[in-house]
């Protein structure tokens, strides 16, 4: 909790947060927020441009672009929640089996170098054409893409805390190996291991938009912020509303997990830069 | 040296090995027959084996990855299904394409983004700081895709300085080819020259701190002079690895970027392998473009010890 008053005076840290917080709760509140039913088509309000009653103008459908995008916000946060999750979960156990039991540390660590040796967008995109287009199944490949990385790094600070003095004293009162690991070891991993997730929540929500943008995304007609954009692609010049405005909603969400992750590493990661 | 590049070269190829597992395994994750893609819905049992016998998968996995590796060491990655041809024929036809796009932006995002960050750091926490790294953080969170249908609509519908798409090869018309390109490599540098500034600016600053950039003012060396002799040349090491890490990304960012400007590129057969499920495509694109990242890797490694000659190989 020591870290706490520091994030607070941290400019970009409170900006990022500020940005993050709005898109949340306007996710939640969808349901009160969304002036239309985002699913409703309605032909005769077909690519309406932004007006009174469509602040954000309406799709081809003649559906309600704020509406879609804020109920889009909760399957895309959704998405790069999950996938922050599992990269931690996944990324800790594969990085500290590497890092502190040194017989796995060659086997798993040149796993990760192949997986990482794809472009990790297309990985994504290989792994959910295989395994169908659903929201779960886009988690299940971010989730493949950036584990490996997040591997990675906690390896690297593993080695760096394993060979500490206190974990030798933990060992020296006699203490196991797995208690070791999960008493002394991880929570002091925790730092790097945060700021990794919420890089990959932000890093998450471009993917699916590109994801989406391919075909392989959450099918439709459930909103995503990437598949309003590319449902809109058709359309760019005689409806660009329906692409620019959900695509606003990316960056400012996007931005302000970049700006909490870089408040997050200078406070509680300060070795890493940039 | 030689040592050092023997026993790189050896641990590449064991990555390779994995890699070319992966991408021959990822066809296993498939539910159902990679065959009933092909097949419409008239097509009777028969030629469903049929098929299958001709793709050898009728075979079991162990003989069909055995042929995998058997092509694999005579360089072939197989034939695809839908394009009825070799696949090395057809990738190594669009990589031109590729490697021309990724070469623009990554000369553009290099020259921007290290002066940028260079700029940054010489003028610390002051306004011109602070604005590079505001435009460096919006760069990153802007999805690559729309940007480039941003760029489109701008440039290309509203402007018509440019096409909306399409390419035009190099041969055939050298400026025709460069208003092809030139959104594309655009949108790919865009999105990736503030990660190249933010990592050349915390490099700068940590060698501005050191004594002999104090000595070399002290000696009376202009401003200029001390950034561009003395701090730039010794950030060396570190902007490397950020451009290596970036060439990377970039081959991930032109996949995206060729299907937004509709360019034949290697991105664009693979991708439309993926959707159409001509699974020998999958793989040998796989497993190529994974070759040319390792490639790469390996050659910035060997570039540390031209750039910094404190760096020994070993």
């Amino acid at each position: 909790m020591r870290a706490l008053p520091r994030l607070l005076g941290h400019r970009a840290f409170v900006t990022g947060a500020a940005l993050v917080l709005v898109v949340v709760l306007a996710a939640i509140s969808a349901d009160w927020l969304a002036p239309y039913d985002p699913l409703r088509s309605a032909v005769r309000m077909r690519l309406r441009p932004p007006e009174a009653e469509h602040w954000f103008g309406t799709d081809h459908f003649g559906r309600d672009i704020l509406s879609r995008m804020l109920f889009g916000a909760r399957i895309s946060l959704a998405i790069g929640l999950s996938t922050a999750m599992l990269t931690g979960l996944f990324g800790t156990m594969i990085g500290a089996a590497a890092g502190f039991f040194p017989r796995l540390d060659h086997p798993l660590m040149r796993l990760m170098d192949a997986l990482m040796a794809f472009p990790a967008i297309l990985l994504a995109i290989a792994v959910a054409a295989v395994l169908g287009a659903s929201v779960a199944n886009v988690i299940v490949a971010l989730s493949v893409a950036t584990t490996p990385h997040t591997a990675r790094i906690v390896r690297a600070s593993v080695l760096v805390v394993r060979r500490m003095d206190f974990i030798e004293a933990a060992r020296a009162i006699g203490m196991g190996e797995a208690r070791v690991l999960m008493r002394h070891v991880l929570p002091n991993v925790a730092g790097p291991l945060i700021v990794r997730m919420t890089y990959v929540f932000a890093t998450a929500i471009l993917a699916e938009a590109a994801l989406s943008f391919i075909g392989v995304g959450p099918p439709p007609p459930a909103p995503t912020f990437g598949n309003i954009i590319a449902n809109g692609r058709d359309f760019i010049s005689d409806a660009p509303w329906i692409t620019l405005f959900p695509g606003l909603a990316v960056v400012v969400s996007v931005l302000g997990l970049n700006l909490l992750g870089d408040g997050l590493r200078d406070v509680l990661d300060p070795r890493a830069r940039a | 040296m030689a040592f050092y590049l023997a026993k790189r070269l050896g641990g590449m190829l064991l990555v390779l090995v994995l890699v070319s597992l992966l991408s021959f395994g990822i066809i296993w994750l498939v539910p159902g027959d990679p065959t009933s893609a092909f097949l419409d819905a008239s097509a009777t049992a028969e030629q469903a084996t049929r098929l299958r016998h001709e793709l050898g998968l009728d075979q079991p996995l162990w003989q069909q990855m055995v042929a995998w590796y058997g092509r694999l060491l005579h360089g072939d990655l197989g034939r695809s299904i839908l394009l009825r041809r070799s696949v090395s024929v057809a990738i190594l036809e669009r990589l031109p394409v590729t490697l021309s796009l990724t070469a623009l932006a990554l000369a553009f995002a290099g020259l921007v983004g290290v002066a940028a960050g260079t700029l940054a750091a010489t003028l610390q926490n002051r306004w011109p700081d602070q604005a590079i790294m505001a435009a460096a953080l919006l760069g990153l969170s802007v999805p690559d895709f729309w940007l480039g249908l941003m760029l489109i609509l701008l440039f290309a519908v509203q402007l018509g300085f440019v096409p909306t798409g399409g390419f035009v090869p190099f041969g055939e018309s050298p400026s025709g080819w460069f208003r092809s390109i030139a959104l594309p490599a655009a949108t790919l540098a865009l999105v990736q020259v503030g990660f190249i500034a933010r990592m050349t600016r915390a490099a700068v600053l940590d060698v501005l701190h050191q004594d002999f950039i104090r000595t070399a003012a002290a000696k009376g060396l202009g401003r200029a002079r001390v950034i561009l002799c003395h701090a730039l040349p010794n950030a060396a090491v570190p902007i490397l690895t950020v451009v290596g890490i970036v060439a990377g990304a970039m081959l991930g960012g032109a996949v995206i970027v060729e299907q937004v400007f509709s360019i034949p590129g290697v991105g664009r057969l693979i991708v439309g392998a993926v959707l159409s499920r001509d699974y020998p495509v999958i793989q040998g694109g796989l497993l190529f473009l994974a070759a040319i990242y390792l490639t790469v890797n390996l050659a910035v490694d060997l570039l540390y010890a031209v750039a910094d000659p404190r760096v020994r190989l070993e």
